[in-house]
Order: structure tokens, then C-alpha cells, then sequence
């Protein structure tokens, strides 16, 4: 009797063993599953051949609301705006390109995304950071996409070797260091 | 007491029976033409610094201790090198477009300047991966000159 029921515990606890295997397979193959249905849902959409792809309004728009955290110094909501920008980076459409645009946008992309996805899950040394590499990407998509809003590059010295950033407002609010500088900074460009 | 036993024994052969579990290792003794050492051409002394103290987890090759052969640290380790090749692969240096290169680089000096890497629980075991303050002044200027050579 006693030994019944050690063998069965030992089956159960195998069976855990093997169950807990199996799931970790599971996880994986259910999302390079999600990824595959992503992608046919891109191949399925129109493309839009407008000068100001939507996506890309909707990229600096992400951007915006990432920029207002960071300027609020608000790790929890920088964070969110990162992951909504990673996810909206994921699904922006190139077709209307040519095709060295294209090239350069996917690379431009391929790194944004890359700090987006560091920005949803860091501290705010850390985003900070990461949005001052951001945003190197960003302005120069906009460079290729062009903007629907007239944006302002500004810029502040005192972060690192100086860190730059866009805003949609000529008066400077500093994401970089938040209500510690709130007014470091100047406005470098008008981009139309 | 019995129970206490009893459970004693079962976590023994659940221990027993994940070794024979398999785990992926991370070697290859072939360096790619992609690796960092190689395109750089970095010299010695810096590429002797940035194999011990960053290629475990962050190149194609883990030189892997021995407790390695031990159920469930190969999985943590395993875990670990996964995500730190992810973060940043020094075997496919050459892969990353340029502009990847110059961020990967900002984070590499960034993230050495901090004391961030290597990790901790790295330089715990492996104490010769500790680089002193000299050597990590020294990695920091070659990858600025490698940033400003891009």
C-alpha cells in the first residue's frame, strides 16, 4: 500500500514534469502562430499611396504620447506608450515607397522597434535612454515620410553628448529630465 | 516524518530524471566573418577583455562551466544566453545595419560605465570576468572610436 502510493506520486510528479515541458513547447509554437496570422494580415491590406502614410501619423503619434510621459516623468505611462508604438511600428506598411526608401524605413524601423519594446519594460533611466536612440529613428522617418503637423526639433545639451527630440509645441518641455529641467533645451528646426 | 520522506524521495528522482533532460548548447568552433573581434579587427588585449567578460552570453561560443551538466542550472543558463544574444550577438556583428551598430554601441559603453554589465550573478562565479576600472575605461574608448569609424 505504502509503496502504491509512492509510485503513484512519483508518476504524478513526472507527469507535472512533462506537462510543464510540453506547455513551454505549446507557448512557443502558439506565438509564432500569432506572429504568421500578423503577417498575412498585412499581405491583406490595401496599400495607400498617400505622401503621408496614416501609419507613419500614428507612429509620431505614439511618439508624442511617449515624449508627454517622459516629460512627466512617468515610468507606468512611458511604458504603455512604448509598447502601443512597438505594436504600431510592427504594423506599418512600406508599398507606397520606392524601393530604397523602403530599405532605409525597414532599418529605421527594425531599431525603433528595437527601443520601443526596451521602453515597455525599463526603468526611466533607462527609457530615457532608449527614447534619446528613438529618436534618431523617428526623426529621420519623418525625413522620408513627412509629417501632416508642423513638428519642432529640439534640443538639450545636458543630456549626455546632448539629446534631442521632437515636439509638436515651439515651447520646450524636456523629456530628458522632466520638472528637474523642464525648460533646458531650444528649438533647433522647424520641420513642415 | 513519513511525508517529509516521501516527498524528500520524489524531489530526488524528479531531480534524477530531469538530467536526463536535453538542453541546447550555444557552441560552435567556427568564428563567422560576421564577428565583431573579426570585422573590427580589435585588438588583442580589448578582444581578450570583451571574450571573457561578454562572449559567455553574448556570442555564438559559451565556454560553459562545469555545473553546467546539472539539471536545472543548464536550463537557467540556457534561458540566460538566449536573451542575452537577443539583446546583442557579437558573433553577427556584421549583420546589424549600421544604425543598429551605432545604438548597440551606446548601450555596450552605457550599460559598462554603469556597472550593469556583466551582470552580477556573471561576475559572481566568474570572477575573472570583473573588469577593473582601467579596462572598462579602456573598452568604452575603443567602442567610441569603433562608433565614430561607422
Amino acid at each position: 500500500m505504502k509503496n502504491l502510493r509512492v509510485t503513484t506520486t512519483i508518476i504524478a510528479m513526472a507527469f507535472v514534469g512533462l506537462t510543464a515541458m510540453s506547455c513551454k513547447d505549446g507557448q512557443k509554437e502558439e506565438s509564432s502562430a500569432t506572429m504568421d496570422s500578423e503577417v498575412s494580415q498585412e499581405q491583406g491590406s490595401t496599400s495607400t499611396s498617400d505622401a503621408q502614410n496614416p501609419e507613419s501619423q500614428q507612429v509620431l503619434a505614439d511618439y508624442m504620447s511617449l515624449k508627454d510621459a517622459l516629460v512627466a516623468t512617468d515610468e507606468k505611462a512611458a511604458a504603455d506608450a512604448g509598447k502601443k508604438l512597438e505594436s504600431t511600428l510592427k504594423s506599418i506598411k512600406l508599398d507606397s515607397y520606392t524601393s530604397e526608401e523602403q530599405k532605409e524605413l525597414k532599418e529605421i524601423i527594425e531599431s525603433a522597434t528595437e527601443h520601443a519594446e526596451h521602453i515597455g519594460r525599463s526603468d526611466m533611466a533607462h527609457q530615457r535612454e532608449h527614447f534619446q536612440m528613438l529618436n534618431q529613428d523617428v526623426t529621420d522617418m519623418v525625413a522620408i515620410t513627412g509629417t501632416a503637423n508642423t513638428l519642432y526639433q529640439q534640443f538639450c545639451p545636458m543630456y549626455g553628448e546632448g539629446g534631442a527630440w521632437l515636439s509638436m509645441e515651439k515651447e520646450i518641455r524636456n523629456p530628458y529630465f522632466g520638472s528637474k529641467m523642464m525648460k533646458c533645451g531650444e528649438v533647433q528646426k522647424e520641420i513642415n | 516524518m513519513r511525508i517529509l520522506k516521501v516527498i524528500l524521495f520524489v524531489l530526488l528522482v524528479v531531480f534524477i530524471g530531469i538530467q536526463f533532460m536535453p538542453t541546447k548548447r550555444n557552441q560552435s568552433d567556427l568564428v563567422p566573418k560576421t564577428d565583431f573581434l573579426v570585422v573590427n579587427n580589435t585588438p588583442e588585449t580589448i578582444g581578450k577583455l570583451l571574450q571573457v567578460s561578454c562572449y559567455d552570453c553574448h556570442s555564438n561560443n559559451t565556454a560553459y562551466p562545469w555545473y553546467n551538466g546539472i539539471q536545472p542550472i543548464a536550463w537557467f543558463l540556457e534561458d540566460h544566453i538566449m536573451e542575452g544574444k537577443k539583446e546583442l550577438n557579437f558573433s553577427e556583428w556584421d549583420a546589424y545595419s549600421n544604425r543598429r551598430k551605432n545604438s548597440k554601441l551606446k548601450s555596450i559603453m552605457s550599460q559598462i560605465r554603469d556597472d550593469e554589465m556583466p551582470l552580477f550573478t556573471y561576475t559572481l562565479i566568474h570572477r575573472d570576468a570583473i573588469l577593473s576600472d582601467v579596462e572598462k575605461q579602456s573598452i568604452i574608448e575603443y567602442m567610441k572610436s569603433v562608433q565614430d569609424s561607422l
